[in-house]
């Protein structure tokens, strides 16, 4: 066990332990789970001298590693089935994950759906989809996280729509942590949406407060060319949580890909998205807010690699601090040589509500080619005075005049999503935030 | 017992004295002109009776209706039937017109225990208002004052004028960057308003605005201090003798 010795802290050590312990049992691709466990026992959890991971060193923030969750009860699964998305008003067909696996048996085959289908993800791996599991950007391969992902992986959905067909029921993956103490849940999902298909998917994380569980959760998205595909993800885990997640999307030529990123919930959130570009004439809309209190950290790290020439990105993420919450944006635009006529721009906005909040802004362009236009802007402020005043000038007490304001700087980043049932479910949400916070 | 009473009133922005020893007495169903060169201390009156931050009352004090004004938020003295025409009126990106009007109408309407307007009620009032004043609907589903002209900007103060029925208006250089037809429109918004339970303070450097708005009592302010009162022929006089009369006019205590 020679790869033991290079690990330091106690929580490497426990996944180590758990690797031993877990490693013949685990279903599905046994030498890719090697493989991905080596590659995080060569160099440890990330900690603040990897630049990837420089504000959430995770050595420093995860003491220990808890145990593998286990495969959650029939009433468990039955109570969370029909519990409330908390996304207002909004029909989506609800899939619920629960502590990393989805309900035993669970498919939508017996539908006989011409569109789409809806099978548990280890179950379906046959040896030829097995690629797919490590079809995922460099970046994304190198990553410790997804590493751990790979690793441990106890289950998920793949879902397959098929070309040309257009899923209307926008489709609702909730995971869900439903333990009593904790643990470590590792969740995994593949979606291919072939040419020309359409599909709205929202992921959503949630659990209960005071525990301290560790949410590690994958996502892949191929979109085939001229494919149309919205994600959400919705990041509401509970106080203590730990939640890290990794959006690896690949897109073809001519697909529209918008992906939007609400997050108020967790203790430590890192969301990381690496994104990929390989045809011509994609449009793609990426964009996030984060409400943050407390001691609250979240941490968006953004990775854009446009591949392919003639595609347009728009990065617009806003974050909204109190306390002593930290929120941190790291957005990586790459656009490869021969990349021309790139469009990509991106901007990161933070709001802080308390003298005590810390925001981190980190863009980054990496270009390799010469006819390209891309641009970055952060900023980071407190509400403006002036426009205060205007509204309590015209008989708007103070909280609600900064509610007001609040509202309509995190609503420019929702304003952008297409569906007016989720646009008005995430405003309905950010305004209950802003209640909560009195 | 008046509307508005100011006494002694000195006033300081970041150490530099702006008012001082300003007196004025306004009467429901009045309307006042103030009239003044730049740097007289016109604007400052006017943030200093809606409650702006930044200006440090040190002497003196504001009376609405035997009420101490200074002693209030902002929003409470809007409550109260204060209201401030800006001279250069804000942009709120994110916040559409409408929602902008409604908050604030109904914000005031609670702070002084009235139920809040249903939509139908408010719809048909904000109809009534924008349409008096060539605002369109469009124009009110857009970000409060985003992208809008200087004159839009401006006719929308008066537009949240009509809507709040403030029982002291007080406009600051509404007819700045106005066209005649603008300042028609604006006019004719103001006069509406104009009733024996209400007062306006009008704010203004030209007489022009004052041929549409006739006052009854014209003051000229200068460094601080009205030196002059007189009816609305004093008006007239200004714009044919101009202000450097009162600019050498001596200050007392300074």
């Amino acid at each position: 066990m020679a790869e033991l010795t290079l690990m330091k802290n106690a929580a490497e050590q426990q996944l180590a332990a758990e690797w031993q312990a877990a490693k013949t049992r685990l279903p599905g691709p046994a030498p890719l789970r090697a493989a991905a466990f080596e590659n995080f026992a060569k160099s440890g959890l990330p900690h603040r001298r990897i630049e990837e991971w420089k504000y959430t060193d995770l050595r420093a923030l995860m003491r220990e590693a808890k145990p593998l969750a286990a495969l959650p009860d029939a009433a468990t699964f039955a109570a969370l089935k029909d519990a409330d998305a908390g996304l207002g008003d909004l029909d989506a067909r609800r899939i619920v994950i629960a502590d990393g696996y989805l309900e035993p048996g669970w498919t939508n085959l017996n539908e006989s759906d011409p569109g789409i289908t809806i099978v548990e993800l280890l179950a379906w791996l046959g040896d030829a989809d097995l690629f797919r599991l490590n079809d995922i950007p460099e970046a994304a391969r190198k990553d410790i996280a997804v590493s751990l992902n790979t690793a441990f992986m106890t289950g998920g959905v793949a879902i397959h729509v098929r070309k040309d067909a257009c899923i209307e029921r926008p489709l609702h993956l909730a995971h869900v942590f439903s333990g009593k103490t904790a643990a470590a849940v590792y969740p995994r999902s593949v979606v291919i949406v072939e040419p020309g298909a359409r599909l709205m998917l929202i992921e959503s994380h949630e659990g209960p407060v005071g525990i301290d569980y560790q949410v590690n959760t994958a996502l892949q998205i191929f979109a085939g060319e001229g494919a149309h595909v919205d994600h959400i993800k919705v990041t509401r885990e509970g106080d203590k949580a730990l939640h890290i997640s990794s959006l690896m999307a690949d897109v073809g030529a001519h697909a529209r890909f918008n992906t939007f990123g609400y997050t108020t919930g967790g203790g430590v959130v890192r969301n990381q998205l690496f994104l990929r570009f390989g045809g011509e004439g994609t449009v793609a809309n990426i964009r996030g807010a984060t409400l943050l209190k407390g001691r609250q950290h979240a941490d968006t790290t953004l990775v854009v690699d446009h591949a392919a020439p003639g595609c347009q990105s728009r990065e617009v993420f806003k974050s909204v601090l109190d306390d002593e919450s930290r929120g941190i944006f790291q957005g990586k635009i790459i656009v490869q040589p021969g990349a021309q006529k790139t469009d990509a721009k991106m901007a990161s906005h933070a709001l802080m509500l308390s003298d005590e909040a810390e925001a981190d802004n980190k863009p980054e362009l990496e270009i390799f080619a010469d006819d390209v236009q891309c641009g970055h802007g952060a900023t980071a402020g407190d509400l403006d005075e002036d426009l205060l005043f205007y509204l309590r000038a015209r008989g708007i007490p103070a909280a609600q005049a900064e509610a007001l304001l609040i509202q309509a700087f995190v609503g420019e980043a929702i304003e952008g999503i297409e569906h007016a049932g989720l646009r008005e479910a995430l405003m309905e949400a950010v305004a209950a935030w802003l209640e909560a916070r009195g | 017992m008046p509307l508005l009473e100011i006494k002694n009133l000195h006033v300081e922005i970041d150490g530099k004295k702006i008012l001082n020893g300003l007196d004025l007495v306004v009467n429901k169903g009045e309307v006042h002109a103030i009239m003044g060169p730049n740097g007289s201390g016109k604007s400052t009156l006017a943030y200093v009776l809606a409650g702006k931050a930044d200006y440090e009352v040190t002497q003196g004090e504001v009376l609405f209706e035997g009420e101490d004004v200074l002693a209030m938020d902002p929003d409470a003295r809007a409550a109260k039937g204060v209201f401030l025409a800006f001279q250069y009126p804000i942009e709120i990106p994110g916040v559409a017109t409408m929602t902008f009007l409604r908050t604030a109408l109904n914000a005031q309407r609670k702070k002084r225990g009235e139920a809040e307007l249903t939509t139908p009620e408010f719809m048909k009032r904000v109809r009534e208002a924008a349409g008096k004043l060539s605002i369109s609907l469009e124009m009110l589903r857009r970000a409060v004052n985003v992208g809008f002209s200087g004159g839009e900007k401006k006719r929308n103060e008066i537009l949240q004028m009509a809507l709040l029925e403030p029982r002291l208006a007080v406009l600051d250089e509404t007819d700045s960057g106005l066209d005649i037809d603008a300042l028609k429109i604006v006019a004719e918004g103001v006069n509406r308003l104009r009733s024996p339970e209400r007062a306006t303070i009008v704010i203004t450097h030209y007489q022009r605005l004052l041929d549409y708005i006739v006052p009854d009592i014209v003051h000229v302010l200068s460094k601080g201090r009205i030196v002059k009162t007189g009816g609305k022929e004093l008006a007239l006089e200004l714009e044919a003798s101009g202000y450097a009369q009162f600019q050498e006019a001596p200050v007392a205590a300074e």
